[in-house]
């Protein structure tokens, strides 16, 4: 059953839940569309299935859209989305033409009858162009826009730019843009299935089933296995650490996927080869009881990205009480106080000498990890993004 | 956020001379809103920024030092950053810039006020409601207050001195230093002289 917003009153800081409802008052029945390209699967779409009906429940004529395209549309989508984060692709005027038409196809469809109308990423961007008189549109963006290839982000800023404002997860994200640009954490939701408490039975039967035994520390990168999260990395600074520290290292994600997935996945192996305390799992994208448990079930948690969109998944970690160590990187600076509720790196040896720290001081690690639960608690929960939500809502529609 | 950034000192003395008043009201004030539970190091974004960022660790003292609720209004805080800056600046031999930290960013944000409809009329009604009213009410009727109307004359404070009449309870509400704690800390401590009040009867 769907989490009411009762549900968050023990969780949430006091009075956050009842803010809400104030903020929420003088938007009752105003009607909000969002529109993003993907039903499931991704971060966003997972925000967005969760938002929605908390919003109702507040008075908000709350709906979520998503664009549908074929192949052509996705191989467009793809290309484009590799180009915006930096990396070499081909997003050609062909690509550009298709994914146009997608959106206008995908418009025929659609009803925009809203006060406001929140398009979510660079796939429903060029609605923009059909948007009708009324209402005001906000393009919201989740990409790691910060060095994009030029020509990329030229095709994207000539839609943005006809937006009413927009929305960014972290500064450094933002671009040269002549409109308003917000900024808006995004959320973890404490009450999912990936980030709600279990039973130590049910932590026991997890990592059991996933052949993980519990008899040292447990090390833990749960990510998808792609060179900017740095595998490779890790395991290097774990072969440091375990010089002095008895551990074990579990490396969970989904492989990335094509040549360079294969190959990436052979360097983990051939870097953990022989080393029976390193585990490599390849998990589905939806294995949330199996990251729930395993982050629950580590004594550390590390995500060394050299490369990142906001990283959430240190979030997560955090509100699990786990101190974690984190690359130098997109938004994991904006979640570790450095000291405070775990530590960023920029090196392999700086990641060992805080595996060491955190191993040889338990006391240390055991307050890290009751800071970051509560610095979790304040900062990246559900609760605290609908309120960003509405206030957005306040400013746009006043 | 207001696009402006800065990899060095200079380009943040430059962009503390131009940005609005907001901007620099949301780097300093505000940062207590933004971190109501556990803060950085330093009490202000760039003071942070400073030392964590660019490794300037005497600029980032010399900025976390200043009290915004001290200083008076904002173009004089302005004034105090750009001089504590611009001082820095005459005595190192070059201008230090970010190597692998992160830039500066400038923004601004706006007070959205809002009713929480919980009401006190008694010093253990206010005790109550300040116990489950969201963080942000607390700063909105301490520290947004002071910056209003001065350094010991919040909102409570007037009001437990007006509306109760408890001169006594008001000027210990008045010293407690949000400057110097967090906005929880602040709320704990504001409990805690109440609770003691109502032990003396109040």
């Amino acid at each position: 059953m769907a989490a009411s917003l009762d549900d968050y009153r023990s969780i949430s800081p006091p009075g956050s839940v009842d803010i809400l409802w104030r903020m929420a008052e003088k938007l009752r029945s105003r009607k909000f569309l969002r529109i993003s390209a993907n039903q499931s699967g991704t971060s966003v779409a997972e925000m967005l299935e969760r938002h929605t009906p908390l919003l109702q429940e507040l008075g908000i004529d709350a709906r979520w859209e998503v664009i549908r395209g074929g192949e052509g549309f996705q191989a467009a989508c793809q290309a484009f989305y590799n180009m915006l984060q930096g990396e070499e692709d081909r997003f050609n005027e062909e690509m550009l033409q298709q994914l146009v038409a997608t959106n206008r196809e995908n418009a025929r469809q659609l009803s925009f009858d809203a006060d406001v109308v929140l398009i979510h990423d660079h796939q429903p961007a060029p609605l923009i162009d059909i948007r009708p008189q009324e209402g005001k549109w906000v393009w919201r963006c989740h990409l790691d826009i910060a060095r994009p290839q030029r020509k990329a982000w030229a095709v994207l800023r000539q839609f943005v730019v006809k937006y009413d404002a927009a929305v960014f997860s972290l500064p450094k994200f933002a671009q040269r843009l002549p409109i308003p640009q917000f900024l808006v954490y995004p959320s973890i939701d404490p009450l999912s299935e990936k980030n709600r408490e279990l039973s130590e039975n049910e932590i026991r039967g997890t990592l059991d089933r996933l052949g993980i035994p519990r008899d040292k520390p447990i090390l833990l990168q749960a990510s998808r296995f792609h060179r900017f999260k740095d595998p490779v990395g890790v395991i290097e600074a774990y072969h440091i650490a375990k010089k002095q520290n008895d551990c074990r290292l579990v490396l969970a994600g989904a492989p990335a996927a094509g040549e360079e997935g294969r190959r990436l996945l052979a360097e983990m192996e051939e870097a953990a080869a022989g080393d029976p305390d390193i585990h490599i799992l390849q998990l589905p994208e939806n294995a949330e009881i199996e990251i729930n448990a395993l982050q629950r079930a580590s004594t550390i948690v590390i995500q060394k990205s050299t490369r990142e969109g906001f990283g959430l998944m240190v979030a997560e970690a955090m509100w699990k009480g786990k101190p974690v160590i984190g690359g130098f990187a997109g938004g994991i600076t904006a979640q570790l106080i450095y000291e405070v509720t775990g530590y960023t790196v920029n090196s392999v040896e700086g990641c060992a000498f805080r595996i060491r720290t955190l191993l040889n001081n338990p006391e240390l690690a055991a307050k890290m990890g009751n800071d970051a639960r509560e610095f979790a608690r304040w900062h990246f929960l559900i609760t605290r993004n609908l309120g960003d939500h509405l206030a957005l809502l306040t400013t746009l529609l006043r | 956020m207001l696009g402006r950034r800065a990899a060095d000192v200079q380009e943040l003395l430059d962009g503390l001379e131009e940005v609005p008043l907001d901007s620099i009201y949301f780097h300093t004030h505000s940062y207590f809103l933004r971190h109501p539970y556990i803060a950085g190091p330093y009490p202000n974004d760039f003071a942070n920024w400073a030392a964590i960022q660019l490794r300037d660790r005497v600029l980032g003292e010399r900025l976390a030092v200043i009290d915004p609720f001290e200083v008076g209004d904002l173009d004089a805080l302005r004034n105090e950053l750009v001089t504590i800056l611009d001082d820095h600046l005459s005595h190192v031999g070059s201008v230090p810039r970010v190597v692998y930290g992160e830039l500066f960013f400038f923004m601004q944000s706006r007070i959205l006020a809002v009713p929480t409809g919980i009401k006190a009329r008694t010093l253990t009604e206010f005790r109550e409601g300040l116990e489950r009213v969201d963080s942000s009410a607390v700063y909105f009727h301490v520290l947004a207050a002071m910056a209003r109307k001065g350094k010991r004359r919040n909102d409570f404070v007037v009001w437990i001195e007006e509306g109760l009449g408890l001169k006594e309870l008001a000027a210990k509400v008045g010293a407690v230093n949000p400057y110097a704690t967090s906005l929880e800390g602040v709320r704990k401590r504001l409990i805690n002289l109440c609770e003691q009040a109502e032990r003396e009867g109040h």
